[in-house]
């Protein structure tokens, strides 16, 4: 994120989203009791998370909000289904791994490399992350200019899955429209 | 409803013990890293049973914190492992 | 004993099954990079089954949503601590077990 980039009038915005932010995640917090019971006393307790959010944010605020990219309101609801289909994955991987340490499937491990059409930050790390939490298969490295992953397979099955069958890749490719 | 919190303490506490034979036999640095990351995440885990069985509920504050320095402190030795110093200039 | 009672321990149960495979898998496997498998999906998903327990036995109050940010923290930063470890495993040079080798 190149700072000569940034204007003014983005500098303010940011500032004011993240203090929003943090305030509402303090009183979420620790003063939501208090508030409810005596709004005397609002004022006085709410001050200190009033100047920790302050801090917070003049020292964090170029992390916070992300520079504008393409039709971000599309890719976000295109999103929400695709961690439902991997909270189910996380499950099978599970059973998969039990399996394996049960000794009912066997162990064969082997070390793959292949490439993806995807170039953005976004993107590569959140597939990055799917084949982390897939049944058999750990990311090891990522290269961002041809889209290169080095990924640890535990047996010949998961392995096959990634390279042949390819669906984690139409996924991910359709959620963000494929960069 | 106290005894299948003490149960599950019970359980998580001896294997926090299992896994020290792996911290203190394992072959090699990265086997022992691997075996505190364990140990680490079992007692977040072992923190808030406890502040179950006890009926106090402020241990779970302190979990959070710990989940955070755990985390931290693992990246940082991965990526001193990885170079061989921590800031590069 | 009512119902959330029985549905709350069915979880805690559960949690502490998956906890234990993923002890038995540290033991078990022959190399540091299947030991990275069992231990990085068995453990956090048996953190986040009991931790769900605990929020079922609560009810709605200020407890549950810390809870549900500790077991949201740790789902994303679980894998991503073992892969990182992983890289650095494998940059330096640490050999791979293949099937037919001596245990490591």
């Amino acid at each position: 994120m190149d700072m000569a980039v940034m204007e003014r009038g983005n500098k303010t915005f940011s500032i004011i989203l993240t203090f929003c932010i943090m305030f509402a995640f303090w009183m979420l917090l620790s003063a939501w009791t208090v508030y409810l019971v005596e709004p005397y006393d609002l004022f006085i307790v709410s001050s200190k998370g009033i100047l920790a959010a302050i801090i917070v944010s003049f020292l964090t605020y170029e992390i916070f909000v992300p520079s504008r990219g393409e039709n971000v309101i599309l890719k976000l609801r295109r999103f929400i289904p695709y961690v439902g289909w991997e909270l189910w994955q996380i499950y099978l991987a599970t059973i998969d791994v039990a399996k394996r340490v049960y000794g009912i499937l066997e162990v064969d491990p082997q070390i793959i490399e292949f490439d993806t059409t995807l170039r953005s930050d976004f993107a590569l790390v959140t597939f990055g992350n799917s084949i982390t939490l897939t049944p058999g298969t750990i990311t090891i490295d990522i290269e961002p200019e041809r889209g290169r992953y080095i990924v640890h397979a535990i047996a010949k099955g998961p392995a096959d899955s990634l390279t042949v069958d390819q669906t984690m890749q139409k996924k991910v490719g359709h959620v963000f429209m494929e960069e | 409803m106290i005894i299948p919190f003490l149960v599950v303490g019970i359980i998580i506490a001896s294997t926090i013990l299992v896994c020290s034979y792996r911290a203190i036999y394992g072959p090699g640095t990265f086997n022992r890293i691997v075996a505190a990351n364990v140990i680490g995440t079992k007692a977040i885990v072992l923190l808030i049973v406890v502040g179950y069985i006890i009926e106090r509920p402020q241990f779970i504050d302190i979990a959070l914190m710990y989940a955070v320095i755990a985390f931290m402190g693992t990246i940082i030795i991965a990526k001193y492992v990885e170079r061989g110093e921590l800031c590069s200039r | 004993m009512l119902a959330i009672d029985v549905v709350a321990t069915m979880f805690l149960a559960a949690g502490a099954f998956f906890m234990i495979t993923g002890t038995i898998g540290l033991l078990k496997f022959p190399d540091f990079y299947t030991r990275m498998h069992a231990t990085g999906k068995c453990d956090t998903l048996g953190q986040i089954l009991i931790i769900v327990g605990c929020m079922i036995y609560e009810g709605f109050t200020l407890i549950t949503i810390k809870l549900l940010m500790v077991s949201a923290f740790y789902l994303l930063a679980g894998p991503a601590g073992g892969h990182a470890l992983m890289k650095a495993a494998y940059v330096t040079g640490l050999p791979v077990w293949k099937k037919g080798d001596k245990r490591m």
